[in-house]
């Protein structure tokens, strides 16, 4: 297996507070890796790195073989690296079909002059966005939803759709932070399933910040544990869940009560 | 292909109707000084809109680049070539009063990648600033003072021409992949340059074009005026813009067109109260706002000013051939 995503040495720095210190990570094409750790433990800060909303204060990261240090969010979401957020950020007041529709557009050749005079090129690559589209939604049966305000679905279907809106952009690796947030067991147990199906389907790398720890032990190939931005320990599922260094980040020693 | 050359027969049928309009007497001088008025506020409003409706942004500098659009134009037809054929020069002119207007959209729109919302507006204000007190320290043209005979030009066809150019560019524009984006930019913008949208080149395609069509306006308002002066274009023409914007509704063509109908034509049946006509339209604008605050047609359009594109049929359940229909009409 070769890697996909690399970063070496990664920091990022929040005036005094470092939120990632020196993290070498490596996400091999084709696994599911997830990321645990406590609240506050740089995951998100992780992911704004990788995705380029943040820069990073020092460091490297490696995309594809390509380094994608300090290029701009959109250039590396067109490179195939598609996020979800952790508090849903869909284009709420849009269409269904309009939120899958945008991702989908950074894959099509338009200039601009084509786009204001609507030229016979323009419209048939728009046919095109929109047909894909709807194909795609079908295929997470929100076919029927397409004309509904993204904003008005249920908070389940949102998760979904997100995770759609994600996979239009014909990505190789996905990013998702914590799907599973405010579900319920038995939704959050659905949910591995369905991922597990995406995974597949769209022959994906997966990483993966997760909360609910059957979810990540069932799902990951591999999970990276981290504390205050930096990585503790990281290995097999059962190998991190035996690990003291984890159970101490996560419930503390026996020191801390008083 | 039908359904796609009614429309251009009936906009042709219209353009014929305007040419031909003041050679019947039907409508007097005073008419058809309202309805070039109409079709000029329509342009305003619509371009406005581009920035202030669909990208959510907030930009009260839209006099600035009317200002110049107004005076390039002019500065063609009075100072330059006074002499030439009018028919030619005409649409020449104000093609270069609506090119300088886009030009001076690039600095602001490249000002508004790090800037937003309060910011963004301050930047606007201080560019119409500029602008104004630019013109008025140019003695070329006639300083405050402006400049005068200017050759009346703006026929209520030119007018009716540029209006429906604007509308067909701006609703191509807004039904393409930038106006996603453009839309993108308003709803999340963060969430927009994650999905893969060029936010920058996006912002850059809404400002010119607005101030494209800014100067566009201009240049048909400075012809159906003959006389123009620096404060002509000053924060009360911007407002006056932006009160259509808001009231005819955000992000939506309709809405442009409805808005700067209602309000130009509301000023001028309000004449005889005299100076109680500036009560009644804010009065107005307050309830429109309290009870329908995204405007009379926020965010909706009329299905005929949309693009018709074929779907292709998706054999699902006949639920869903509904839908089809739906997106389709």
């Amino acid at each position: 297996m070769s890697a996909l995503l690399q970063t070496r040495n990664l920091t990022r720095q929040f005036g005094g507070l470092r939120a990632i210190g020196d993290l070498s990570l490596t996400v091999d094409r084709g696994e599911i890796l997830g990321v645990i750790g406590p609240n506050g433990a740089g995951k998100t800060t992780l992911f704004n790195l990788l995705t380029g909303i943040y820069p990073p204060s020092s460091g490297e990261i490696l995309f594809d073989g390509i380094s994608i240090a300090g290029l701009r969010p959109s250039e590396i979401a067109r490179h195939g690296m598609a996020r979800t957020f952790q508090n849903i950020r869909l284009f709420r007041q849009l269409s269904v079909l309009e939120n899958v529709r945008i991702a989908y557009d950074s894959q099509i050749v338009c200039s601009p002059p084509d786009a204001l005079l609507r030229t016979p090129r323009a419209r048939l690559r728009e046919k095109e966005s929109i047909n894909a589209s709807l194909e795609l939604l079908d295929l997470f049966q929100l076919g029927s939803l397409a004309e509904d305000r993204a904003g008005d679905l249920s908070y389940g279907a949102q998760r979904r759709l997100e995770i759609v809106r994600a996979l239009a952009l014909k990505p190789s690796l996905l990013l998702l932070d914590e799907p599973a947030a405010g579900m319920n067991p038995s939704e959050a147990m659905q949910l591995t399933d369905f991922l597990r199906w995406v995974h597949g389907k769209f022959s994906l790398t997966i990483v993966l910040i997760e909360h609910h720890m059957q979810m990540v032990m069932a799902l990951c190939d591999r999970i990276e544990v981290l504390e205050f931005g930096v990585r503790i320990a990281g290995g097999k599922p059962e190998e991190v869940k035996a690990n003291p260094r984890v159970i101490e980040a996560y419930l503390g020693t026996e020191g801390d009560l008083p | 292909m039908k359904s796609r050359l009614l429309p251009l027969g009936l906009l042709l049928v219209g353009l014929i109707v305007a040419a031909i309009l003041p050679a019947t007497g039907l409508v007097n001088d005073y008419l058809q000084f309202v309805l070039i008025s109409v079709a000029i506020n329509a342009i305003l409003c619509v371009s406005l809109n581009l920035v202030n409706g669909w990208m959510g942004e907030f930009s009260v500098g839209h006099a600035g680049f009317m200002a110049l659009g107004a005076y390039a134009s002019s500065i063609l037809t009075v100072k330059l070539f006074p002499t030439a054929p009018t028919a030619l020069l005409f649409p020449v002119a104000v093609l270069i009063g609506g090119g300088v207007a886009g030009l001076a959209g690039i600095p602001v729109g490249i000002l508004s990648f790090k800037t937003r919302g309060d910011y963004l507006a301050i930047i606007t204000l201080a560019f119409l600033m500029i602008v104004k007190s630019g013109l008025e320290n140019i003695p070329y043209t006639g300083g405050p003072r402006g400049m005068l005979g200017i050759p009346r030009l703006t026929t209520v066809a030119w007018a009716y021409f540029w209006c429906v150019v604007a509308f067909w560019v701006i609703r191509n524009l807004v039904y393409s992949k930038y106006g996603r984006g453009i839309s993108a930019i308003r709803e999340d913008e963060i969430a927009a340059e994650a999905m893969g949208v060029n936010t920058r080149q996006a912002k850059l395609v809404a400002f010119v074009t607005s101030s494209f069509f800014a100067g566009v306006a201009g240049a048909l308002f400075a012809h159906q005026l003959q006389f123009i002066n620096p404060s002509s274009f000053d924060i009360l023409k911007s407002t006056e813009i932006l009160v259509m914007v808001y009231l005819g509704g955000v992000a939506s063509l309709g809405g442009s067109l409805l808005g700067a109908g209602f309000v130009t034509i509301l000023t001028q049946c309000l004449q005889p109260l005299g100076t109680w006509r500036m009560v009644v339209l804010p009065s107005l604008l307050v309830i429109l706002m309290l009870f329908r605050p995204g405007g009379i047609m926020g965010y909706r359009d009329w299905s005929w000013l949309k693009p018709r594109l074929s779907i292709k049929p998706r054999g699902k359940s006949s639920e869903e051939s509904q839908e089809q229909e739906k997106i389709t009409p």
